[in-house]
């Protein structure tokens, strides 16, 4: 086991998953694997499951993927289904939603979110908008995938949360998972979703490695799109986040119960349609709030989360005002020290849930 | 033999003003009429390309009636279209394609149904051309239940078998176009797709990207350019820096051709079809046409051009006389055949008007449908928290 942990910990030198598969009948029956080898092994299968599936984006074939998702895809699959564009975002973005709407499922591959900015309004009036604005004649199945948000040292114009932006939009689908296992069963689902799906990874979580069930190496492991998951049951307070974040929060929490305070941790896993019951039963137990994510406050994910349980039933349950812990409302600083306080720590969430609680 | 032809139709043509002409003038179609004629043609300008399109194209008489029947139709439906507009009973957006008509034509008689189609915002022609009947096509634009998109879409957003809309954001539709042939030549089908968009579209930056791409892969994609000569307001020479369109394409042949002659269209289409199903990749055609309308119903479309340029327009280029006048000096048909089918076109555009107008909107009960394909049943968020709405797929 140790042994296994090592080659895979190993990043460059790491077994492939592809082959890793074929020994699965002498593995354990859990598997250490890091989200980059569990959205690779979503590809695979999907790429091999369905012919219609193919994938394009910056450097995907050849390079094996600016952050090597894709290795190992290319040789197996080929030009057809594997395909490197040149850097022109919103020209290739245009071309996979064609290629959708006559009935092929693309998976788009953003080498970081930040860059589909310049391909927004396919995503959008293209895509997102199209099944509506036909009365259900045309429907578009495509998924937009690539790292989104903070990663380190990448400075103002690659590190922006683009959760709120998509999330906003109606007609789109928005993902954003944390594990391994929500990387590999949410994407599969995207794939196989007749609907454009938006799906945020993130760079950080790519070589974090993650327990995988033995359900979940199955190749029609899927999570539901619109579900999200309790990370971690507890009493005292709800704290809600998505991607990275949430690491964040199960290390606060960790240290919060050694003074007897227990998060129960939710992780949101699809930003839309968003699970606002999971997060409603948690307010009527614990009834504290507290919404914690990477990007911006104004317009984000916490405000909207917030509004709803306003307006919702979970309200009447609060104790204290629910409050949204998020990154600083300021374009991401390059110097480390500054970088670094520019997203909730885990002395942030500590801190106010402390103060939540009155405690 | 044919100036005898001539003399025994101007005198039957006299005689067919009395009761029972139609019984004569149907009992002569077939014995009288010439079956086919050839044309010659506006030679095509080209780009990268040895040779264009042939200078002479045959037309046969049932070819003949039928473009002038879809042309009619689509002139008819357009000029409707602007009536029901004044009368606000079309709101919004009406971007109408009279003048035009020889395109639309031409593109489809130069393509296959089973090819594929896609354009911008003036679409009504092509969703006409693509199998829409205009019935769908103006309870559409009137925002009814029985559009082609129920009521959801409106005049920019109509689609059919094969054809992608009608789409808002210009130039988009030009890799989305791209991506459609790139499907066509993964799944093998031996299929092409037509990209069209305007003279003002042919600046955008997204065009070039698909120029790129489309020639690195060998998509198999006719792109084309209605060069209407004028972007809404601005003139082709105010927006562009170079007005040859056809050669815009730089590593992608091209062709100028006569977009006010639906024969030369269709050639100039076949030749395109041709190069493109060979395997040799995407080809480019500007079609140099006019449209008589501003550029849309709330442009009266001569702040930026005389009335006399219009006039003069319609005198000498409108491409149903052209081809009327084709067809009637080469004794393919006679006035009263094509006076029968101004009839036919009348009643229908009135009929599908009528439907348009009493058809009723849509049910409120409807107002979330169609969010996303193939999904269970889910709420809806109203204008207010109490508002609980439901949407089906």
């Amino acid at each position: 086991m140790a042994y296994l942990r090592s080659i895979l910990r190993s990043g460059k030198n790491a077994v492939p998953a592809v082959l890793r598969r074929e020994f699965h009948r002498t593995l354990p029956a859990a598997v250490q694997v890091t989200v980059r080898d569990a959205i690779k092994e979503a590809l695979d299968e999907e790429l091999e499951r369905d012919e219609r599936v193919f994938l394009l984006g910056e450097e995907v074939a050849l390079f094996e993927g600016a952050y090597k998702v894709t290795r190992g895809l290319w040789k197996k699959y080929g030009d057809k289904r594997i395909i490197d564009t040149p850097i022109t975002e919103i020209g290739f973005t245009g071309i996979a939603v064609g290629a959708a709407m006559a009935g092929l499922r693309p998976v788009v591959e953003y080498m970081s979110f930040n860059f589909s900015m310049q391909s927004v309004d396919h995503i959008i009036n293209s895509a997102a908008k199209t099944y509506y604005m036909s009365g259900g004649l045309q429907p578009v199945s495509i998924v937009f995938r690539g790292p989104n948000g903070a990663a380190p040292g990448v400075a103002a114009q690659h590190a922006q949360c683009f959760a709120a932006w998509y999330g906003h939009v109606p007609g789109l689908k928005v993902v954003s998972p944390w594990s391994a296992e929500d990387a590999k069963g949410l994407l599969k689902s995207a794939i196989r979703d007749d609907n454009p799906v938006v799906f945020l990874e993130n760079e950080i979580m790519y070589s974090v490695p993650f327990e995988m069930s033995e359900e979940s190496q199955s190749k029609d492991f899927l999570i539901p799109i619109g579900k999200a998951k309790i990370e971690r049951k507890g009493n005292h307070v709800t704290l809600v986040s998505h991607s990275h974040v949430v690491s964040r929060c199960m290390d606060a929490a960790a240290v919060l119960a050694k003074d007897g305070i227990e998060c129960e941790v939710i992780n949101l896993r699809t930003i839309r349609p968003m699970d606002m019951e999971a997060i409603e039963t948690s307010v009527m137990k614990t009834k504290h709030l507290i919404t914690v994510e990477g990007g911006w406050p104004q317009f984000g994910v916490g405000g909207e989360i917030l509004a709803r349980i306003m307006e919702g039933p979970g309200f009447s349950y609060l104790n204290a005002p629910a409050v949204r812990v998020t990154g600083v409302d300021i374009p991401m600083p390059y110097a480390k020290h500054l970088e670094e306080n520019t997203l909730p720590q885990i002395k942030d969430i500590v801190f106010s849930v402390k103060k939540t609680l009155n405690v | 033999m044919r100036k005898m032809l001539t003399i025994i139709s101007n005198v039957l043509r006299g005689s067919a003003s009395r009761n029972g002409a139609r019984l004569v003038v149907s009992a002569r179609t077939y014995a009288d009429f010439t079956p086919q004629a050839s044309f010659d043609i506006k030679n095509c300008d080209v780009h990268k390309l040895e040779e264009g399109p042939p200078l002479q194209a045959v037309l046969t008489r049932e070819e003949g009636l039928q473009y002038y029947r879809t042309m009619q139709t689509i002139r008819r439906m357009e000029l409707k279209a602007d009536q029901l507009y004044k009368q606000k009973i079309i709101r919004g957006f009406c971007h109408l394609y009279d003048g035009q008509e020889a395109c639309a034509v031409g593109i489809e008689a130069g393509i296959k149904r089973s090819d594929h189609l896609i354009t911008a915002y003036r679409a009504h022609g092509y969703t006409y051309t693509r199998g829409g009947t205009v019935r769908e096509i103006m309870a559409e634009l009137t925002g009814r239940r029985g559009g082609i998109a129920k009521g959801k879409g409106g005049s920019m957003h109509m689609y059919t078998k094969h054809f992608y809309g009608g789409n808002g954001i210009v130039g988009a539709q030009v890799p989305l176009g791209a991506g459609v042939a790139l499907a066509c030549k993964y799944l093998g089908k031996n299929e092409l797709c037509v990209c069209l968009y305007g003279d003002g579209a042919a600046n955008q930056g997204q065009i070039f990207e698909t120029y790129n791409m489309a020639s690195l892969w060998k998509l198999p994609c006719i792109f084309i350019c209605e060069n209407n000569q004028y972007g809404m307001g601005t003139s082709v020479e105010r927006a562009a820096a170079s007005t040859d369109y056809y050669k815009r394409g730089d590593f992608i042949p091209g062709l100028r051709v006569d977009g006010m002659d639906v024969l030369c269209v269709r050639e100039a289409t076949k030749f395109a079809a041709e190069h493109c199903k060979s395997g040799k990749g995407p080809i480019l055609m500007e079609l140099l046409t006019y449209r008589y309308h501003g550029h849309s119903m709330s442009d009266p479309g001569v702040s930026y051009r005389t009335r006399e340029e219009i006039q003069e327009v319609r005198s000498k280029s409108d491409p149903i006389t052209l081809l009327k006048d084709r067809m009637l000096s080469n004794n393919m048909v006679s006035v009263e055949e094509l006076k029968e089918i101004d009839v036919e076109v009348r009643k229908e555009i009135e009929d599908a008007a009528q439907f348009a107008t009493t058809d009723p909107e849509p049910p409120l009960e409807e107002l979330c449908n169609h969010i996303f394909y193939n999904e269970p049943p889910m709420k809806v968020r109203g204008i207010s928290p109490w508002i609980k709405l439901k949407s089906v797929s």
